[in-house]
């Protein structure tokens, strides 16, 4: 009995002692998504690493959390539970979510010098969109991209075309891909023309659309949503027709984690994903690629996309110092573009790309400026209230149509309708 | 429980082969999925997306998965889980099994109706409520949140009230004339003779809790409390661009000591799931 | 009445750690769905049915229960079959027996989410698998997860894999507390083997069967693990179950109060199981 009663104090005394530590002072925690190849986690532990050995008095521990969705839900579950953690990396979407949810500060409240306001003023116009509403700022931009359109130069040149010409229209997207797809002798599909996955997030990639097509899919103040203009369902029509008018995209849903592997291996000669893929693509293509803006319909266009640092409410002063000091560290021009070279996101800030590191990359890789020289013609990535729901909605939509199960304008009617329910009552 | 095959011989013929073969077919079909696994895993990245038999042998890929993630912390906490789970249902469960089958007291029978509808209402699914529970406990992302649903086991009280209903009752009563107590006479007496379904219950509950993986991902989130299996999965969470010869190798690692105590013990791993399954 | 205080005692833990994360929970959730759910400062207000109204107007929530239905027609019966199959063929003397029983029982062992990693590996369009197979036959690369005629039966497939192993032994178990008197009876008179399994060791193995439907009913709404790695409830719901969507709209849109609702629908399916189950094993006992 009294080994019993000895096994079970140990073991409650384990099960306690792996509770995680009460955050002292000055030390962070955040967590971060990964959504782009390459080792990314290594990345940031190496950037964290590098701040502590700058701020001896800061510990900083980062927590990686899966793909975005992912974080947003153990973000809200600790700070829910009392848990939150100092900082995290999280959608700019989810921004009303956040303040909905009563868990993070504007910056603004922590900025006071001159110098503070400069560093606040000097990111992109585009990447400040959505982390920007009632004239405060709650997000900082941090691995931000834009999507492009990579395409494989060797398929280029055996289908006949110019390897150094990417398509810059629609007509000339679909074109090209009808001569990049290759069947073999029973008629099956060996080599698609392009590919758009459509798994996950689908809504981000149908935003490249929709805004070629010059239609936006929301209202700023996140409480209204478009989705049934004609526009909209134009620009969804388009998509659905490249793999079911003029099959050079594979049918169904296609899986975002799966396309750069495709392409390497072949499966596409055209892919469109984000910038943030581009270091991967460079390390893992065995032939020669080109990255380009994506093609015009109406316009050039693609939504931001990405994540930016929030600040949480129940930080100490401490605490809220720490991670401005953290963010503001991380965000200089040297490391954010340090940080747009071992990743192919978009370094935030214009001086990023006046660094002598960044300029020599580009000089040597000018396909890492595409997605910044994309930026003039960039809109808002799709953020309203309750933001999960509501692109849960567009998304299963967007599957419907290209699935086949439904024809575009039904299920732009019918998410809409989803949406508009969600979102009426906080419009009062 | 032992073998009893039918006692006569039977003769080599086309049928018996048949049946054989069919039987492999299916048994090949059957392994096929982990064999082809255990291969990628074993083989470079070049090769995850086409079979080459005569490949180079590699271990490169587990070696990355075990730096890519904290699998080391990940074991431990598992390990620990799974223990502590087990240490307490096996003193929760058999105090519980004793009262229902050797005392009679008011209200017994409405109580082990109670337990018998966790048998079918399992904490899984009521996990919006207990996770409330765990909040306002305080007890959030720790080894306890995850495990302190599962301690008192309808499964483990059912199964032992059986078994120690099949103590003779001479044994309980000799153990009262020489002056043992309540708790001493459980310990003396029934405990040991309950043994083998003690081994039994407690390979099932390992291999249960050691798999898990919707309520511990609700239950925690920091790398200091998260088990393997949610450890496997935010590893190999396809958004970060998949690496399907690093996801098979991190996958076999998490599944590895199961899997190799499963082959060590097989036959004590099917008499246990065998037993547990014979009410 | 030392012992009736000795047994309350005894029970005391066990009943405190039930009550606290079965019962209670499962009334509480009860008195949550007739509420709203609690957002940042406001508190939850009592809606009485509203949540159910809606659970009622949702087009995902029915697909879901399509989905759980399509999905417990698809892996129970095949299960349960493929079980009786392997057992039986386990409990011959066949040649390389052990290696049969392995290779049967092994899935079981693995956890879920190894299980969906690697037939998320093979199902993979163009380089899987499962396509690379097709291939040599000459058939398509096909998306199978991608699209919504084929992920339901894909997940089926995985999960029959896994579970059909566990419920053979089982039915080994049953088999071989069959006499083999009566194997031996029926063959002196003649029988043939089929004729025996149909007429004696099936009905005996009922009560077995019994046992293995209510688990794998029960396992078909609690195991959601292979959604979430596999498909995440895609395409557009096809292969959405209702504990997942519950996980869905507890922890992603954080609507706690509908989250109840729907958890009530799928406690009364439990419990509908367990009073089956209870009817029908009575009605066992009291046969034999």
């Amino acid at each position: 009995m009294r080994f019993v009663t000895a096994v079970f104090v140990a073991v409650t005394g384990l099960m306690l002692g792996a509770a995680p530590a009460a955050s002292q002072t000055a030390d962070i925690t955040f967590y971060y998504p990964v959504a782009v190849g390459g080792p990314v986690t290594k990345i940031v532990d190496g950037l964290a690493a590098d701040f502590m050995k700058e701020n001896p008095g800061i510990k900083v521990k980062p927590i990686y959390a899966g793909t975005y969705q992912e974080t947003i839900v153990k973000v809200l579950t600790a700070a829910k539970s009392g848990e939150a953690p100092q900082t995290a990396i999280l959608l700019s979407t989810d921004m009303f979510t956040l303040i909905d949810e009563d868990a993070v500060v504007p910056f603004d409240d922590a900025i006071k010098t001159a110098e503070d306001k400069a560093w606040l003023a000097s990111f992109f116009g585009a990447f400040m969109l959505n982390s920007r509403t009632g004239g405060k700022t709650w997000g900082i931009p941090f691995q931000r991209s834009t999507i492009v359109l990579y395409w494989n130069k060797e398929a280029f040149k055996e289908a006949g075309l110019d390897p150094n010409k990417p398509p810059t229209t629609w007509t000339e997207q679909v074109e090209y891909a009808r001569k990049l797809t290759k069947h073999d002798a029973s008629g099956h599909v060996t080599q698609w023309g392009v590919q758009v996955p459509s798994s996950g997030f689908p809504y981000w990639l149908f935003q490249g659309f929709t805004t070629q097509n010059d239609v936006l899919l929301m209202n700023d103040a996140g409480t209204q949503t478009f989705f049934d203009k004609p526009a909209v369902v134009e620009a969804l029509q388009h998509w659905v027709d490249l793999g079911q008018k003029h099959k050079v995209m594979a049918p169904g849903v296609i899986e975002w984690g799966t396309t750069p592997k495709d392409f390497f291996e072949r499966k596409t000669a055209m892919m469109w994903t984000t910038t943030g893929n581009l270091t991967n693509v460079k390390n893992n293509a065995k032939f020669e690629f080109g990255v380009a803006m994506l093609p015009a319909g109406k316009r050039r266009g693609s939504p931001t996309g990405g994540g930016n640092f929030y600040l949480f409410k129940k930080n100490t002063p401490a605490q809220q110092a720490a991670v401005l000091k953290f963010v503001k560290w991380i965000t200089s021009p040297e490391r954010a573009a340090q940080w747009g070279i071992d990743t192919g996101y978009v370094a935030v800030r214009a001086d990023a790309w006046e660094t002598p590191a960044m300029k020599k990359y580009v000089a040597g890789f000018p396909a890492a400026a595409v997605a910044r020289d994309q930026l003039p013609h960039a809109v808002a990535e799709l953020s309203t209230h309750e933001n999960q729901r509501v692109t849960k909605a567009l998304n299963d939509g967007l599957q419907a149509a290209l699935t086949g199960a439904k024809t575009p304008a039904q299920a732009m009617k019918d998410a809409q309708a989803e949406a508009e329910r969600i979102l009426r009552s906080h419009r009062r | 429980m032992s073998a009893r095959p039918l006692p006569t011989p039977r003769p080599l013929n086309g049928w018996r082969v048949l049946e054989t073969a069919g039987a492999w077919l299916l048994g090949v079909l059957w392994i096929l999925p982990l064999a082809y696994a255990t291969w990628t895993a074993f083989h470079g990245r070049e090769y995850s997306a086409r079979f080459v038999a005569t490949a180079p042998w590699t271990l490169a890929n587990f070696v990355e998965a075990w730096n890519a993630a904290p699998f080391a912390r990940y074991f431990l906490n598992t390990f620990l889980l799974v223990t502590m789970i087990l240490a307490a249902q096996l003193v929760l469960c058999t105090l519980a099994a004793y009262a229902f089958a050797r005392f009679s007291f008011a209200g017994r029978d409405v109580v082990f109706l109670l337990v018998l509808m966790q048998l079918m209402i399992m904490p899984d699914v009521l996990i919006v409520e207990n996770y409330r529970t765990m909040s306002r406990l305080g007890v959030l992302d720790t080894l306890a949140a995850i495990g302190l649903p599962y301690m008192a086991s309808a499964f483990g009280i059912f199964l032992l009230r059986q078994t120690f209903k099949t103590v003779p009752r001479e044994l309980d009563e000799a153990a009262r004339v020489e002056g043992a107590g309540v708790l001493e006479t459980l310990w003396k007496v029934y405990v040991p003779l309950a043994r083998p379904v003690y081994v039994a219950y407690a390979l099932v509950s390992i291999s249960y809790h050691w798999n898990n993986f919707l309520w511990p991902l609700i239950a925690t989130n920091s790398v200091t409390s998260r088990p393997l299996t949610v450890g496997l999965q935010i590893f190999s969470s396809t958004d970060q661009g998949v690496d399907w010869s690093i996801i098979t190798a991190a996958t076999l690692m998490t599944s590895a000591p199961l899997l190799i105590a499963f082959l060590l013990f097989q036959r004590q791993f099917v008499q246990s799931f065998m037993r547990a399954g014979i009410r | 009445m030392n012992r009736a205080l000795h047994g309350w005692l005894l029970l005391l833990p066990a009943t405190i750690l039930l009550v606290a994360f079965t019962h209670y929970p499962a009334v509480a959730t009860l008195v949550a769905s007739f509420f709203s759910t609690p957002k940042g400062a406001r508190p939850a207000v009592w809606v009485g049915l509203d949540n159910y109204q809606a659970m009622i107007a949702d087009p995902v929530f029915w697909q879901t229960l399509r989905n759980n239905a399509l999905f417990a027609l698809g892996t129970i019966p095949t299960s349960i079959a493929l079980a009786l199959l392997m057992a039986v063929l386990v409990n011959e003397k066949l040649r390389g027996r052990s290696f049969l029983r392995l290779a049967y029982f092994t899935p079981t062992v693995l956890p879920m989410i190894a299980v969906a990693n690697i037939w998320l590996f093979f199902y993979t369009p163009g380089y899987g698998l499962v396509d690379q197979i097709a291939g040599l036959f000459g058939a398509p690369s096909h998306n199978w997860l991608g699209s919504r005629d084929t992920v339901l039966a894909c997940l089926i497939v995985v999960t029959v894999w896994k579970e059909a192993g566990f419920f053979m032994i089982f039915y080994l178990a049953a088999l071989q507390s069959i006499a083999p008197q009566l194997a031996e009876a029926s063959a002196l008179e003649g029988a043939s083997r089929w004729y025996f399994f149909r007429r004696v060791a099936f009905p005996l193995l009922m009560p077995t069967t019994l046992f293995v439907l209510v688990n794998a009913v029960i396992n078909s709404f609690r195991l959601v693990d292979h959604i979430v790695v596999m498909t995440r409830g895609g395409p557009d719901n096809a292969s959405a179950l209702l504990l997942y969507y519950i996980y869905d709209v507890a922890f992603k849109f954080w609507d706690t109060a509908y989250a109840a609702a729907l958890t009530m629908v799928l406690l009364v399916i439990l419990a509908a199981a367990a009073v089956g189950q209870f009817v029908f094993l009575e009605r066992r006992i009291h046969y034999q």
